[in-house]
């Protein structure tokens, strides 16, 4: 299985960590990603807020060096994912706007025909991998561990390509698949704060404590995310929730980390180290940390 | 004055239809226009064509000009092409020698601008001159009509049509798909607005429809064909075998007792869910006919012919019998009446409202049956782990009014939440939360309930619940349902914590709609209820002639409007079988018999089976009586050997010149 | 106490043409047809700290009270996780009107003051137009530059547990072809005629 694949920004900087357990699980899975030549920012939520046709025309030059490769377009990041999504489905279905994009791509000598498909790692992972294929690699179940299944908000809403838009179950299953306990878990798509959290910090950290304090109460012991925001919300801000909030603390780790654990990879190759709330306590705690 | 009978001296009216024409079409330019046209005698325009003296001017016209040909250029012919033709024969035409134009649906609503509205006038209204030159005379033939009639579905709507059609002398056939009659009316405990119990209204007029010496009931039954047409319908009944003779049962319920299951395993569906039943069950105590059914999905005798079958021995009349088998039934009646009802839209199709999910939400129905002293709590309001609610949320337009589910208003669901307000009120002291977008309280003393309702304490908010969730935030959450909405008449966003929900389910077409409309060769509309001919001037009647409808098969409604629209259709069926004779439209296809060449393409392609194959001759005829003048046939057949009255190549072709030729 | 303001609206207030104007723009069709039912504001989250809730902003911009919808800080707070656009009975995609109205704000220059969020997304849109990515670090350090210097302290703590995971740096990243992708940009800005 081939894909291209549009890292984003965050998986080269804050969310590193992502990228290194996401590589790794798909290795193993034989998965093979190409990331796309000289990829641009997509433009993430401000983009928009400052000018429209522009936005667009930011994110479909990603669209742009990825058609050429025909395979589809594999991208973690949840902004990225719907944003690209957007566009492609935006310049489609608005000559207007297509006429726009068009010309700004050609100012950069590039055209984009409309055939890229763009896919986010869980899809991929359920429904081209498999469930079974994934079992099939699992060494080290994750016997009694309790994981809070987050997917935020942009990979499932607005379009909701293949998962519910306010329930969805495809990281449970995938969880499930690894041997991990699913709790029942009512915000799971419910606003992390995104850049509130910098940016506002009384209703953003607020919004990341909702999230925490509910994790707990269910009796999870990590959350799992599938966006690099997500994690930076929930794993950055539980010293300060910890002051303006509540003092309480659940590590947050991505879903591709938590695969790589049952694939028997280690701690460090997933970038477990590089989180600031650790999991590795918890994971001790179910017998499930490596060394190192 | 004389003149040759072929030459055609025709005469033009357009109308004004108020300033609904007028408003748009130049209508004195176009009737000048007509009047240049070759044969054009006369030309008017006029106010109202279909008023008295439009129609007498046509007449005076008739005798004082020696008119042979008519148009009259105004609205839709669905709704005065009658009109116009009887006013061309009592001129003492053929009222075929008439065609009419529609200037309005066609014309002055649909454009906008008035140069090109009149300009499409013109060539509409000389087409149709070009046509009614090649008209010819030709007579409606009558037929007997068959004077007994069948009601289909025994809601109220049906019970009501039923009787009303019954006392009148008339013989009906009541065929209801469900082992009792009653329909959705027969679950509730009250009704609004007058909270006068269902069942006191509702269980004297089952018994009546059961004693009616008129009245055939078949109850686990259902139409599976329906051939002929007005007057002459010929219509399949299968009866499904209840394994129990309804000629024995007295419904004594020993064998329920019986049963090798000693407790119900079955979800009861009277109850919406909320009891359990045995697989040999009477649906409620008032069951019409009070007969035993048993089910055939959880019958263990049925399904594997191995059971101690104690229900049998149970009983000592012989009335359970095994071997039973369905029936098939043929009857013939002269009119019909549909009164197939409704469903209630499926709540778990909104996942954040938590149907299914969490313990304490309920649909309306499955209040209904709470609050209901015969139903399967015996009227307590008790929540699964037992104890009283303390507050609860009742969520208005679930289902309805959403352009994800189903966009229409259903139109009971306000009002029979109030209703359940205020009994639920009553049940339990409970604090109670109406959540509504807009209450619809439209009926004679609904407003006046409303009122009351705010009077007895009942907590109004404006707004759609987005979700219902065990997410909670503060101690007094906790362990509670909490409402997520907008007060949208305070401005902000509320949690609110209840104890349960119900969810004011919407109504929808029933799930078979379409197999019955494809059954009864009847219409619906783009929701999915059937549809009928005039929304204003024929609200009974269908596109069938013959066939009727009655209550919510029609669209959502009350029970005073389902009883209304019920005795509507009992009238309109009567007025057609007492008459018993009707008039058939002679827009009927024939074959020329030189020209077929008997293949037999078209007997396969007509819908009404009107067409059949004459092995003798060699060549294919069709039955004036149940051809509708589709056309399909005159399209299909290879040798264009089928020609079809009023609608003759020489008419269509001058027609489609008329539009053309700029003239 | 609050000064007594005058809260009545005169027709003249009213911008007539703001509706006609945003439900123009892709995605925002559906503005029209809102009923008013709250289910946006209430699907949302972030509604908890709204200073109108989202169903109010859509009342506003559609009868033209451009000033209060545009001066709002809702539109700011708006995450833009689409919570209200999917559960929205009459399909309006609440989220994209919030948009049309943050980037109307921005070319109006009517945004809250000491707001910081509009400031990010220009100071975001800066730094990709020249360097084609977003470097966290950067962005942060221009964010506080221009709004609260101080706020620069209170966030030395996290700052320093991103060194320390190896999740931040200071060297901005920046994709090569630097040129081509502010020449696309300025051509898709442009009003129609004026690309080159
Ligand atoms: C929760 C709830 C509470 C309500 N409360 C009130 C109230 O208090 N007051 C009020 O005025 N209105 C109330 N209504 C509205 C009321 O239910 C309807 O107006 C009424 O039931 C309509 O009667 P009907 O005969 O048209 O349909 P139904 O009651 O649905 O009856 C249709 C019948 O046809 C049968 N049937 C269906 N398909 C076939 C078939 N193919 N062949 C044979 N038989 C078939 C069905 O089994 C059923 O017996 C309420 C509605 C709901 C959902
Ligand atoms: S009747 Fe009331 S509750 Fe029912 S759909 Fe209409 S508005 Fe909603
Ligand atoms: S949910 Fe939709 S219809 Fe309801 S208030 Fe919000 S925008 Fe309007």
């Amino acid at each position: 299985m081939r894909y291209a694949y549009y890292p984003g920004c965050s998986l080269k900087g804050t969310g590193k960590a992502y990228e290194e357990s996401l590589l790794s699980v798909f290795r193993t899975l034989g998965v093979e990603l190409h990331e796309i030549e000289d990829w641009n920012c997509c433009g993430a939520t401000s983009y928009s807020s400052v000018h429209n046709s522009a936005a667009f025309a930011l994110a479909a030059r990603n669209l742009a060096l990825a058609e050429p490769l025909r395979m589809d377009l594999v991208a973690p990041c949840a902004a990225c994912y719907l944003v690209l999504e957007k566009t492609k489905r935006y310049i489609r279905n608005h000559p207007h706007l297509d006429e726009r994009v068009r010309r700004g791509l050609q100012a950069a000598g590039l055209r984009y025909e409309g055939n890229v498909r763009v896919r986010h790692p869980l899809d991929v992972l359920v429904n081209d991998v498999g469930l079974d294929a994934v079992r099939a690699k699992v060494k080290r179940p994750l016997d009694g561990l309790a994981v809070a299944p987050y997917y935020g908000c942009q990979v499932v809403r607005p379009y909701s390509t293949f998962d519910h838009q306010t329930y969805p179950v495809l990281m449970d299953r995938l969880l499930e698949a690894a041997g991990a306990k699913v709790v029942r878990y009512p915000l799971k798509t419910k606003c992390c704060g995104g850049s509130l959290t910098g940016t506002q910090p009384d209703v953003g950290v607020r919004l990341a404590w909702f999230l925490i304090r509910e994790a707990k109460k269910r009796g999870a012991d990590v959350i799992a995310t599938l966006c690099p925001l997500c994690h930076f919300n929930l794993d950055s801000y539980q010293d300060k929730i910890a002051r303006t909030c509540e003092k309480v603390s659940v590590p947050t780790v991505y879903f591709t980390q938590l695969l790589g654990l049952a694939f028997g990879h280690s701690e460090k190759s997933l970038g477990l180290h590089r989180n600031i709330v650790s999991a590795h306590a918890a994971l001790a705690s179910r017998s499930l940390a490596t060394a190192g | 004055m004389e003149h040759r009978a072929d030459e055609p001296r025709i005469g033009v009216y357009v109308c004004h239809c108020g300033s609904n024409i007028a408003g748009k079409v130049r209508v004195a330019a176009v009737a000048e226009a007509a009047a240049l046209l070759p044969g054009v005698v006369v030309s008017r325009d006029s106010k109202y064509m279909c008023s008295d003296p439009g129609q007498e001017m046509i007449q005076q016209d008739i005798r004082e000009h020696a008119l042979n040909r008519i148009v009259v250029a105004s609205c839709s012919p669905l709704l005065h092409e009658e009109t116009f033709r009887k006013a061309t024969e009592r001129g003492g035409l053929n009222p075929y020698f008439f065609q009419m134009v529609n200037l309005r649906e066609h014309d002055s609503w649909v454009h906008e601008d008035a140069d090109a509205a009149t300009e499409k006038a013109v060539d509409l209204v000389r087409a149709a001159v070009r046509r009614v030159r090649f008209h010819r005379a030709l007579e409606k033939t009558e037929v007997p009509v068959h004077p007994d009639v069948l009601v289909v579905g025994g809601g109220i709507a049906g019970i009501h049509a039923a009787l009303t059609l019954a006392d009148a002398g008339k013989r009906v056939y009541l065929v209801e798909r469900e082992p009792t009659i009653g329909g959705h009316m027969a679950r509730f405990d009250k009704t609004f607005p007058t909270l006068d119990c269902a069942a006191c209204i509702l269980t004297p007029k089952m018994s009546s429809v059961k004693a009616h010496p008129n009245i055939t009931l078949w109850t686990y039954s259902d139409v599976t064909s329906v051939s002929g047409y007005v007057g002459n319908f010929k219509v399949v009944v299968r009866r499904r075998p209840r394994y129990v003779r309804e000629d024995l049962c007295v419904g004594c319920l020993e064998c329920i007792d019986a049963c090798v299951y000693k407790e119900g395993r079955v979800p009861d569906e009277f109850n919406a869910g909320l009891g359990k039943r045995k697989p040999i069950y009477i649906p409620f105590p008032q069951a019409t006919p009070q007969v035993v059914v048993v089910d055939p999905a959880s019958c263990i005798r049925v399904k594997t012919g191995k059971c101690k079958s104690t229900c049998v021995e149970a009983c000592d009349r012989d009335a359970i019998v095994f071997d039973q088998k369905e029936e098939i039934r043929e009857i013939e009646v002269g009119a019909i009446v549909v009164a197939t009802g409704f469903e209630t839209f499926d709540a778990a199709r909104i996942p954040q409202y938590g149907l299914g999910v969490y313990d304490d939400v309920y649909t309306s129905l499955q209040v209904e049956r709470m609050v209901n002293s015969s139903g399967p709590t015996l009227g307590e309001v008790r929540l699964k782990n037992g104890s009283t609610p303390r507050s609860i949320g009742i969520i208005h337009c679930v289902g309805s009014r959403d352009q994800k589910t189903n966009r229409w208003c259903s139109r009971v669901c306000c009002m029979y939440s109030l209703k359940l307000a205020h009994l639920l009120k009553e049940h339990t002291g409970a604090q109670v939360y109406n959540f509504y977008i807009d209450i619809r309280a439209a009926g004679k003393g609904y407003e006046e309930f409303f009122d009351r309702l705010r009077e007895e304490g009942v907590n109004f908010i404006r707004g759609r619940v987005a979700e219902i969730t065990d997410w909670t935030m503060t101690p007094e959450e906790e362990g509670r349902l909490v409402i997520r909405v907008e007060d949208t008449l305070a401005g902000f966003v509320r949690r609110i914590p209840v104890d349960m929900v119900v969810l004011a389910v919407g109504l929808e077409p029933a799930h078979d709609a379409q197999e019955v409309r494809r059954v009864l060769n009847i219409g619906c509309s783009n929701e999915g209820f059937f549809m009928e001919r005039h929304p204003k001037l024929a609200p009974v009647e269908t596109f069938t002639e013959g066939i009727f409808l009655a209550g919510c098969c029609q669209g959502p409604k009350d029970i005073p409007d389902t009883v209304a629209q019920a005795g509507a259709a009992a009238a309109a069926a009567l007025a057609l079988v007492d008459a018993g004779r009707v008039e058939l439209e002679p827009n009927t296809a024939c074959v020329v018999d030189e020209a077929c060449s008997g293949c037999k393409t078209c007997v396969a392609l007509c819908p009404y089976t009107a067409i059949s194959h004459d092995r003798e001759r060699g060549k294919a005829a069709v039955n004036g009586a149940l051809c509708k003048g589709c056309g399909t046939c005159v399209a299909a057949c290879p040798s264009g050997a089928i020609r079809q009255n009023l609608f003759e190549d020489d008419q269509i072709f001058g027609e489609i010149e008329g539009v053309l030729v700029h003239a | 106490m609050k000064p007594v303001r005058q809260t009545i609206k005169y027709e003249a207030e009213r911008d007539p043409n703001f509706a006609r104007e945003i439900a123009a723009i892709p995605g925002c069709e559906n503005l029209p047809s809102c009923f008013q039912c709250g289910t946006c504001s209430a699907a949302c989250l972030v509604s908890t700290f709204m200073d109108y809730t989202p169903r109010r902003v859509i009342a506003l911009t559609r009868s033209g009270f451009k000033d209060e919808a545009l001066r709002c800080q809702t539109i700011w707070l708006c995450t833009s996780c689409y919570a209200c656009t999917v559960e929205c009975p009459k399909e309006i995609q609440i989220t994209n009107i919030m948009y049309a109205l943050k980037q109307r704000a921005i070319r109006e220059k009517v945004y809250p003051k000491g707001f910081s969020i509009p400031v990010l997304a220009q100071e975001f849109y800066k730094l990709v137009l020249k360097r084609g990515r977003s470097t966290e670090s950067w962005l942060v350090i221009r964010l506080f530059w221009r709004t609260n210097i101080l706020k620069i302290l209170g966030m030395a703590r996290l700052g320093l547990n991103l060194l320390r995971t190896g999740r931040m740096s200071f060297r901005a990243d920046s994709i090569r072809q630097t040129r081509e992708l502010q020449r696309l940009l300025e051509a898709a800005e442009a009003e129609k005629g004026m690309a080159k």
